[in-house]
């Protein structure tokens, strides 16, 4: 997409946030110009000169209001979910397609066969095809009463599972732990927050739990049919990078009454925030 | 017998059901229950064989009074039986769910007595989750065939898909392999399934809080490969049954030879996977792209050629109709086109009101232009440099698996090879398989 403003020899930095992306956005508006690159703080170093975008809440919120009223609210789902997906410079490509956006409205969301838009339509189905395979993969242990799961998935699909796991065990309490992204999603019965987590370190898991995983186990290896076996099949369906997570590629862990010592305090898996 | 012990042997049992999708249900779990259901469907997992795992699929019991030759669970076969109690089962199911292990449960059975008894075992299983454990995930139920009705009415109150396998293509076939299963009795209570739906959904539409029958609908399934029909009397019977009985599915199972029989294709033969391969994409092209069963296959094709897909097959028997414009073509023709998708049609529809496309802008919309490029132009050109006859474009379209596939069978050829067993019995069925619906 053609930059809708003359494009300016400046990087923009701002925070990495999206209310810091709307700042930019913003500040694109306000000077009529077209930075060079837009970087996140933690990103790299830029050859122009860079210019400190403030995260102000107040023009972000006037950003992301107008989004849904000038240009469409699949325009603003896209730029939500943008900021969710693990696609590396997306900051600029986003920035030229809401400039189009604010220019011809929703028809912007039309232009399939435009490079900023594919590209930023790819990341954003690889951020749902992930969020879609992870609630099937997601696996959880009970620790007393409370589920937890552990998963490494490349984009920040957190907030989508939630959506998923809340509306399915709206009666249950749980943690999905996002390692790549160091958050924690944690649910209570009509409660549900995210906090960010360093390490989470699980005790092994008792009788009954070990039980069901010794049975998942045993049906996932009975339920594949020998003469049809087709590996190659099973990873373009479950590429591996997902297999560290899921109970039936685990080892059997012993249950704790027969390693001896059932210390309540391990019943609880220990949070270090 | 432990759970675990008895879990193995149903799920072992289970596993040659071809179906396992969690899809065409859609709810949400009320407060206080536990699950919901997602009109996508869900995978969980995925077997070694690459099969989706998305439901516990078992039997609630491996002891089956009938003597169905192709069935590992007939009475005649020397293996060891267990059968869960319906609290077991329950109990395994939300174990399961909880853990998000599956999507819900896959419940078929053995014929246990008789198939009232059945029925009303798989019943209570069913009444278990759904009332005590307020189960709101999802279920498959197979229907007994021979139960009472009013057994079938009340698990499609409970499940959200009910199947009844048709179990082989042909009448000839079940007469010879399953002599205790005839066409009536497995078209009864698919009949009647598919009545109840119909009659569901009227009631729906007045009553909006009718209790609702199967709301995901009916599937069935066909052993592939056990007998020696074309794969134009199987594509012919899925149309037949999508349109007389309103089928969400019609599932396709390459025959696994697994017990010894004369009438059977000898043990250690392959299991057909290509042609079931070929028959499931042919299935797609008359579910979501349009085209009919005797545009596929005709009496001088009863086969699918399976060096190439059933589209691009047509599509070089049909050269008359390309190439096609692509900014001109409407959604129809498109569809028709090998490498377009459902997908990336709709996406050159929506995309080509914003201005002309190119065979680069194609590419960003997912187009695969390997197969498309024959049978496009884009503003009246074609690739430049492609010339196109339906020799070149063949050689060019056979998939390269499909030639792997398709050369094992001939390595294990020899003189002393004993001739497919069927063959002797039947040669050519002349039967129609639309006969089976009649």
């Amino acid at each position: 997409m053609n930059p809708r403003f003359p494009s300016s020899p400046k990087a923009y930095r701002y925070d990495g946030s999206f209310d810091g992306f709307l700042c930019c956005v913003f500040e694109s508006f306000l000077k009529k110009e077209t930075p060079a690159a837009i970087l996140p703080e933690d990103g790299p170093y830029s050859l122009y000169p860079e210019k400190q975008i403030a995260t102000d809440p107040e023009r972000a919120s006037r950003v992301w209001r107008s989004l849904p009223l000038r240009i469409s609210p699949a325009a603003a789902d896209l730029a939500r979910c943008t900021f969710l997906t693990c696609m590396p410079e997306k900051e600029l490509p986003l920035l030229r397609v809401l400039q189009e956006g604010f220019r011809v409205g929703g028809a912007v969301m039309n232009f399939l066969a435009d490079d900023d838009l594919s590209a930023l339509r790819k990341a954003v189905n690889f951020l749902h095809n992930e969020s879609h395979l992870l609630s099937g993969f997601v696996r959880f242990s009970e620790y007393g009463s409370v589920l937890v799961s552990i998963i490494t998935p490349k984009n920040h699909v957190l907030p989508l599972l939630a959506q998923h796991f809340c509306s399915r065990m709206p009666g249950e309490r749980f943690l999905i732990f996002d390692k790549t992204h160091r958050e924690a999603l944690i649910h209570r019965p009509g409660d549900l927050r995210f906090c960010p987590m360093d390490e989470l370190t699980l005790p092994p898991p008792d009788r009954t739990e070990a039980e069901y995983r010794a049975l998942w186990k045993r049906f996932y290896d009975t339920i594949a049919i020998e003469g049809r076996t087709n590996p190659r099949c099973r990873m373009s369906h479950m590429p591996k990078r997902y297999w560290g997570n899921m109970t039936e590629f685990q080892e059997t862990e012993m249950p704790r009454e027969q390693l001896g010592g059932s210390d309540p305090a391990n019943a609880l898996p220990v949070l270090r925030a | 017998m432990t759970v675990l012990e008895k879990l193995t042997i149903l799920s072992d049992a289970a596993k040659y059901d071809a179906a396992c999708t969690s899809s065409g249900s859609s709810r949400t779990a009320a407060p206080g229950s536990l699950g919901n259901a997602t009109a996508c469907g869900i995978c969980h997992s995925f077997s070694a064989d690459g099969r989706c795992i998305s439901l516990l699929k078992v039997l609630l019991s491996n002891s089956c009074v009938y003597n169905c030759q192709y069935c590992v669970n007939r009475v005649t076969r020397d293996t060891p039986r267990a059968t869960f109690t319906p609290e077991e089962l329950a109990e395994l199911t939300i174990g399961f769910y909880r853990r998000n292990y599956i999507e819900g449960l896959f419940l078929s059975s053995g014929i246990l007595r008789n198939p009232d008894y059945t029925c009303e075992q798989m019943i209570r299983t069913l009444e278990l989750l759904r009332n005590r454990y307020r189960f709101g995930g999802y279920i498959h139920a197979k229907a007994i065939p021979g139960a009472d009705p009013r057994l079938i009415e009340r698990l499609g109150m409970l499940a959200d898909r009910m199947s009844v396998n048709i179990e082989l293509p042909s009448q000839e076939g079940l007469r010879l392999l399953a002599p205790d299963k005839s066409k009536v009795s497995i078209l009864r209570p698919m009949g009647y399934i598919s009545g109840r739906i119909e009659e569901n959904r009227h009631d729906l539409a007045v009553y909006r809080h009718t209790p609702r029958f199967a709301p995901a609908g009916q599937s069935t399934q066909m052993i592939i490969g056990a007998t020696p029909d074309n794969d134009k009397q199987i594509i012919s019977l899925a149309e037949g049954l999508y349109k007389k009985y309103g089928l969400k599915r019609v599932f396709y199972s390459a025959y696994m030879p697994v017990t010894e029989n004369a009438l059977l294709p000898p043990p250690g033969t392959k299991p057909p996977l290509l042609r079931e391969h070929r028959l499931y994409q042919a299935d797609w092209l008359l579910r979501f792209y349009g085209l009919q069963a005797n545009e596929l296959l005709d009496d001088a094709h009863p086969d699918l050629n399976p060096l190439v897909d059933p589209k691009c097959g047509w599509a070089l028997r049909h050269m008359e109709f390309f190439p096609i414009e692509v900014n001109r073509a409407p959604y129809e023709m498109l569809l028709r086109v090998p490498g377009i998708g459902v997908r990336s049609a709709k996406r050159i529809l929506i995309a080509r009101r914003a201005g002309k496309l190119d065979f680069a802008a194609l590419k960003k919309l997912g187009v695969v232009l390997k197969r498309a490029q024959y049978f496009l132009t884009c503003s009246g050109k074609m690739i430049p440099g492609l010339r196109v006859t339906p020799e070149s474009a063949m050689r060019a379209l056979a998939e390269p698996e499909g030639l792997a596939l398709m050369r094992e069978p001939a390595e294990q050829l020899s003189f002393f090879s004993a001739a497919p067993a069927l063959s002797h019995g039947k040669e050519n069925s002349h039967e129609s398989p639309l006969s089976l619906l009649a």
